[in-house]
């Protein structure tokens, strides 16, 4: 029972918690810290992975960027605690049991593939160093046409939330210079 | 008496293990007791500083020169009757203080102050932790802090405080950015993310006179943007709109009294003391400093300047604060965003391609 087990459950344990208090909380800001905590655990298990660089840009970017993003959104809009609604049988009665067929499945098939040894900690790379010579020369065209796709995501963005055009004879004034 | 120190250190010297928890747990503790004395010391400052720019006398009757008054203010807050409002949204009007206040206090942790120790042939660096990525920390560390702030406004369930903490979180969120592209130009002449290994690379002087400190190497714009954006980060003149008293009543801690509204003090005076630390570590040489005298000496002088040069800093920063007026919140925006951001791109673009010939 090393430490690292110990530190890797705990953060496990954290995680999962989050996620499910995020599931269950009726109000959307506890929903978000509950997502908040889920980040901060996943870069705890990064870090236990060895990938110190990942676990600092997940909290950087994921935990203290885009999260303070989600939570602007729910104080702005001034969204209000969710109702309570029954919920629906058929999927009480139908999901519990394909959920657990689906985990016993998955499980089998990890435990008994051959191809599934565990790799020990530190042996792989993840200084910041190593992964900018990656990014910057074997994945150089995935990180070019990501940034294309996140410009992309930004214009259409921006003219989604932009006003309109306001009136026609404004749009046919523009026209007749 | 030398024999009860040489009892303590052959206890104390046993194995790495051992040295390795006293000594964090001793770190911690001194370090901790140290930020919290400077962060009432430097409100202090400040009021003194001001108050000489406004050509009148700051705190003077609590002790010599007011030296007393941060223990009556912090008298003051403890005997405050802690007020919470009824129509506030509870948990996490408790939590946001607790949520400013430890994360603006635990970014000392990867802040080097000296050269390491040598005692007994152990090596004992002057940090409370030693991380490869140290600056990346302090990054992620100040980007969470901004939660404090926010959820601070919103839990009053008051308007003027949910406008202060969305309007203060927001300019946060965008000089983070600026931040830490100003910080990649030193990156890039460092090589590495180790707050440690920044402050050797800027070891030595140019002509003998000049000291290769990353000011005066090259990273000039780097810093100006550095200044800007943590003036806005840690909310101080001229970008403390979310928490001016003549704007939003007083922003995002209107509703907190007595010993929360200090816990937000204390985490704005922490925030600036840490950004004066990495400002002195990444572009002013750090503890690098002219070395004499018996050893005892040779260990203390780097501290020593090190608290000199932020010192310096808490200065500019008071001293800013007494002579500039606030921007307006739309100025604030766009000059963050249409200013400050291409120029610590362009620094940083220019700043690469300097290293790369």
């Amino acid at each position: 029972m090393s430490v690292h087990l110990i530190l890797f459950l705990a953060f496990g344990a954290v995680c999962v918690a989050g996620a499910i208090n995020l599931l269950a909380q009726t109000h959307p800001i506890n929903s978000a810290l509950s997502l908040i905590a889920v980040m901060a655990a996943l870069a705890g298990e990064y870090l236990l992975l060895g990938a110190e660089f990942v676990a600092a840009v997940q909290v950087i970017v994921y935990a203290g960027a885009i999260m303070v993003l989600f939570v602007f959104v729910i104080m702005l809009l001034n969204a209000g605690v969710e109702e309570r609604t029954q919920g629906s049988r058929v999927a009480f009665l139908f999901g519990i049991p394909s959920l657990l067929l689906g985990s016993i499945l998955l499980a089998w098939v990890v435990l008994h593939h051959s191809g599934t040894e565990t790799v020990a900690v530190g042996s792989l790379p993840g200084d910041p160093a190593t992964i900018g010579q990656l990014l910057f020369h074997e994945f150089l065209l995935p990180f070019e046409i990501t940034s294309v796709l996140i410009l992309i995501a930004i214009m259409g963005a921006v003219v989604l939330a932009s006003k309109p055009p306001t009136s026609p004879a404004g749009i046919s004034a523009g026209r007749a210079d | 008496m030398r024999e009860f120190f040489e009892s303590l250190a052959n206890w104390f010297f046993v194995d790495p293990i051992r040295i390795y928890i006293l000594s964090s747990v001793i770190k911690s503790a001194v370090v901790l007791v140290v930020l919290l004395t400077a962060v009432a010391y430097t409100v202090w400052l400040e009021r003194k500083v001001v108050g000489h720019m406004q050509n009148r006398w700051g705190p003077t009757r609590v002790g010599p020169f007011g030296l007393l008054q941060p223990a009556a203010d912090g008298i003051k807050f403890l005997f405050k009757e802690d007020l919470t409002p009824p129509h506030v949204y509870k948990p996490l009007f408790l939590a946001a203080p607790l949520i400013a206040v430890i994360f603006a206090l635990t970014s000392i942790a990867v802040i080097p102050f000296g050269n390491a120790i040598t005692i007994r042939g152990y090596s004992i660096p002057l940090q409370v932790t030693d991380v490869n990525t140290g600056l990346l920390l302090i990054l992620g560390v100040t980007s969470i802090g901004v939660y404090g702030v926010a959820l601070a406004g919103w839990s009053s369930n008051n308007k003027y405080s949910l406008l202060g903490g969305l309007r203060a979180s927001a300019q946060m969120v965008s000089y983070e950015i600026s931040l830490g592209l100003s910080l990649v130009g030193v990156l890039i002449m460092s090589g590495s993310f180790s707050l440690r290994e920044i402050v050797h690379a800027q070891q030595g002087h140019f002509l003998g006179i000049i000291p290769r400190w990353n000011i005066f190497h090259g990273q000039f714009i780097g810093f100006f943007c550095y200044l800007m954006a943590a003036y806005a980060e840690t909310n101080r003149i001229p970008f403390d709109l979310p928490e001016a008293e003549t704007e939003l009543v007083a922003g995002y801690h209107t509703e907190y009294s007595a010993m929360k509204f200090a816990m937000f003090f204390m985490a704005e005076y922490a925030n600036m003391i840490t950004v004066a630390c990495l400002a002195t570590l990444l572009f002013f040489g750090g503890w690098n400093g002219p070395l004499f005298g018996p050893r005892i000496l040779q260990v203390v002088l780097p501290v020593f300047w090190f608290a000199a040069k932020i010192f310096g800093f808490l200065f500019l920063y008071i001293w800013v604060r007494g002579t500039l007026p606030r921007f307006r919140y739309d100025q604030l925006m766009s000059f963050g965003w249409k200013f400050l951001l291409p120029l610590s791109l362009m620094n940083l673009v220019a700043t690469a391609i300097a290293v790369a010939w």
